[in-house]
């Protein structure tokens, strides 16, 4: 271990606007060993990989390659430098064949004009049967998410590289699937190779890597062998404090409130078949699951954004058949979207504007034109409320950071004085601060009555914030786990469908 | 009027409420410019009957231009608005032929232009195609149905009655009624656009389709109405070109579209959707009439005038893109 290592990053810093992503971080990757990168969700991680990757440029600091400082300013220079990083979202050409997108890189570099499509599918059959027998010659868009993943997965492997870097590559896979990867991922420590491996899992990281390096808010914390330290240790170091503390406190009483939301037998035909659910007054309801188990589809489907073939929705003791989710709104049962860019905010809008969207009836005069006077006032009270930090109402909500942004999106659902809200992610890729606020909101909209509902793909968030949470797998109601019962390995083992110990079983009480 | 519509500029807060404004009063200042440099370099620019011929050549445009405007906004596109204009004419046209009175002839044009529009709609909604392709095919559709409908000749109207020709000829205090229509469409959708819940959706489903799905907005109905209106607007100028002309030309609109599309983008309208105003887009409208009259003053080949015309389109865009960059 005399020699340089084969990546080491020193000082590093990068900032998007006036939001510090990374301030001088530092990270050591010796040859053949395989590292973890931990910290949550907006804690720096993603940043470093795409710097490394060549997709984002360092404001400061160096990158060093077996010793020696090299700058990375375009992806490819980063896959001559033999470094592979595998994204945590998919990002395949969704209508080109599995063995095209395997061979994409390797397809851009080729000299040859024509394509030997015979050799290139071999080939890529090759590669993609160590890890699963997924047929090369179908688009990937008739692939489910989890073999999408694996495809991402095969595409790194097919690249010489010397430094692989794997951003959450279980979180779409089933158990299986996660341990053919791990043996493929040690064969490949094996040859050499240097793996940087980034999870939110402990038992993975445990039971996978040599050492982990922890990153909070930016910062670089601690790096330790994973022999010396504990799962504990590595959570209070990601958390920089008692993780009970992140949390606001869980409902006090036992007595169950009145039932609000009462959804029974619902079916889509499609995604997911017999949910019920039931969610009280005062409670906080979790739901979780894989990425892809039917989640959003469920929550969508309850406020009438998605049709139902069969079931029952009941709102406050009433039958709710909403034709569109017009109707739900109306009815007092709202909907966060996951996607807030997407689907949860207008970027371009002022924020006055994203506010009223949802309810523009109740601002509308006799004449059909809007109250502009009655606009401000209630955006100028949500945004009170809720902290907004903004130039103005009239600022466009592009220019917010993440985590006003969202507060904006949940002001919009506020706006409606709803009877139950349902958040899909609410507090994905925001800041930790905004974090705490936003828990502390849901909370107090408990308190006050209102029905809320958080589905979350991180567990620290499910446990620490919910009463109880229910798991959804493959499209149907896994279990449920009451306040006593909520725990990362419980939620997993529901979530994959693994009921012996085939995860290592390291009792971790992260709640 | 000018004054008016300025006044209604300076409260308009929707949507970069100030880089819209910045754009209008860029666009403002640009023809005013070019006004009084051709003033010196034309004695007969600045006369009422030069502003007035400018005026009349873009009047009846400038009721299309409101609606592409609107269906910009919505994140649409309407190719076929030259055809729909002419087609407008030569059916209400063939219809007063035919033996019946023109007004009720136009209103047929009209509510055929409309349908022709809700066909376009259906198809954009309901099968799921684009406005672009949508549009392009009813461009070619609508322009045989026009050749069909006259045979391929034009027809000659000079039999319409004094009363229905005074629309597009005749003047109120020696102001044109055709200036006047297009002041009043241009201050009605300006208004509403600015105030209406109806066409603040327009702006919401532009924006961000989704987004505005998940707030409970139909937004499939909002584009089908959108592109009815584009197309009604567009039935709107043909009639008011058959009382102009008293004829009706099958030929007649053809590249009309681009110049169109054009005056919207200059004014600030995005194909991207999301914004764009009525008073920009006419601004846009504008400026390309009066380097259309400058370049006619100033003894420039007609044949430069398109190029011209294009170049400023590229420049507008650019600006655009550049000024949007910059903010973010």
């Amino acid at each position: 271990m005399t020699q340089a290592p084969i990546l080491e990053i020193r000082g590093l810093s990068k900032a998007f606007g006036p939001v510090k992503a990374l301030s001088d971080v530092h990270f050591e990757l010796r040859r053949g060993e395989i590292h973890a990168l931990c910290g949550e969700n907006g804690a720096g991680k993603s940043t470093l990989m795409n710097m490394i990757a060549g997709v984002l440029q360092p404001d400061e600091g160096d990158m060093l390659i077996d010793g020696e400082r090299v700058s990375i300013p375009t992806p490819a220079a980063a896959q001559r430098l033999g470094i592979a990083l595998v994204h945590q979202e998919i990002a395949l050409c969704q209508d080109a064949t599995v063995a095209e997108n395997i061979y994409m890189a390797a397809i851009n570099s080729r000299r040859a004009p024509l394509m030997d499509f015979q050799k290139l599918y071999a080939d890529a059959q090759k590669v993609m049967d160590l890890l699963a027998p997924i047929p090369v010659r179908i688009r990937v868009a008739d692939l489910s998410i989890s073999n999408q993943q694996l495809v991402e997965i095969a595409k790194a492997l097919t690249l010489d590289c010397k430094v692989l870097m794997l951003d959450e590559p279980t979180a779409a896979l089933t158990e299986s699937e996660a341990q053919r990867l791990f043996s493929i991922v040690r064969g490949l420590k094996e040859r050499g190779i240097s793996v940087v491996y980034i999870s939110h899992r402990m038992a993975e990281i445990f039971s996978l890597c040599d050492r982990v390096t922890v990153f909070r808010d930016g910062r670089y914390v601690a790096t330790d062998p994973v022999a010396a330290v504990s799962p504990d240790d590595v959570v209070r170091k990601m958390v920089g404090r008692e993780i009970t503390q992140l949390y606001p406190d869980k409902l006090a009483t036992k007595e169950p409130g009145r039932l609000l939301l009462s959804v029974e037998g619902l079916s889509d035909g499609h995604r997911f078949a017999e949910v019920d659910l039931q969610l009280r007054a005062g409670e906080i309801l979790g739901i979780g699951g894989l990425i892809g188990a039917g989640r959003s589809e469920i929550a969508q489907t309850i406020c009438g954004l998605r049709s139902m073939t069969a079931g029952n929705v009941a709102l406050d003791g009433k039958q709710l058949r909403p034709r569109g989710y017009g109707d739900a709104v109306k009815a007092g049962l709202v909907y966060l979207s996951e996607d807030r860019k997407g689907s949860g905010v207008f970027l371009d809008l002022p924020i006055a504007a994203n506010i009223s969207a949802l309810d523009l009836a109740r601002l509308t005069g006799p004449l059909g034109l809007l109250d502009r006077k009655a606009e401000d006032r209630q955006a100028r009270e949500l945004t009170g409320r809720l902290g907004v930090r903004m130039a103005g109402i009239e600022a466009a909500v592009s220019t917010l950071s993440g985590g006003n942004q969202q507060k904006v999106a949940i002001a919009k659902q506020l706006s409606v004085n709803p009877k139950v809200i349902i958040m899909d992610e609410p507090t994905r890729g925001i800041d930790v601060g905004a974090k705490v606020e936003i828990h502390r909101l849901l909370r107090q909209l408990a308190e006050s009555g209102v029905g809320v509902v958080v589905i979350s793909s991180e567990l620290p968030e499910l446990i620490g914030l919910c009463d109880r949470v229910m798991v959804v797998r493959e499209g149907r109601i896994a279990g449920e786990l009451g306040a006593g019962e909520l725990g990362e390995e419980a939620i997993i083992m529901l979530a994959s469908g693994v009921q012996d110990s085939s995860i290592q079983r390291r009792t971790q009480n992260v709640a | 009027m000018h004054a008016e519509i300025k006044a209604a500029g300076a409260v308009r807060r929707i949507n970069f409420a100030r880089l819209a404004s910045l754009r209008e009063a860029g666009l403002i200042v640009i023809i005013l410019a070019l006004c009084i440099a051709m003033s010196f370099a034309s004695p007969h620019f600045l006369t009422w009957g030069n502003f007035r011929a400018m005026l009349m050549s873009f009047s009846i445009e400038g009721i299309v231009v409101v609606g592409m405007t609107i269906l910009l906004i919505v994140g649409g596109i309407d190719l076929s608005v030259g055809s729909v204009v002419c087609f407008s004419m030569v059916v209400s046209g063939a219809l007063f032929l035919a033996g019946l009175d023109p007004w009720t002839a136009s209103l047929v044009g009209i509510g055929v232009s409309a349908l022709i529009g809700a066909a376009m709609g259906f198809f954009v909604t309901v099968v799921g195609l684009n406005h672009f392709i949508t549009s392009l095919a009813a461009m070619v559709i609508v322009r045989g149905m026009c050749l069909v409908v006259t045979k391929g000749t034009p027809l000659s109207l000079f039999t319409l009655p004094p009363s229905f020709k005074a629309i597009g000829q005749g003047s109120f205090n020696n102001i044109p009624y055709v200036i006047l229509i297009f002041v009043v469409v241009v201050a009605i959708f300006d208004f509403l656009l600015r105030r209406a819940t109806a066409f603040r959706k327009v702006f919401y489903t532009g924006s961000n389709e989704k987004a505005a799905q998940f707030s409970g907005i139909r937004t499939k109905q909002v584009k089908f109405w959108v592109t009815v209106l584009c197309s009604t607007l567009a039935g709107l100028a043909g009639v008011i070109y058959m009382a102009r002309f008293g004829a009706a030309t099958p030929t007649f609109g053809a590249g009309m579209e681009l110049n169109i599309i054009a005056a919207a983008v200059i004014g600030g309208a995005s194909l991207n959707g999301g914004s764009g105003t009525v008073f920009g887009a006419i601004l846009g409208m504008a400026l390309l009439s009066v380097v259309t009259s400058s370049l006619i003053l100033l003894d420039i080949s007609v044949y430069w005038q398109d190029m011209i015309k294009g170049c400023i389109l590229l420049a507008a865009v650019s600006i655009d893109h550049f000024l949007h960059r910059k903010k973010s």
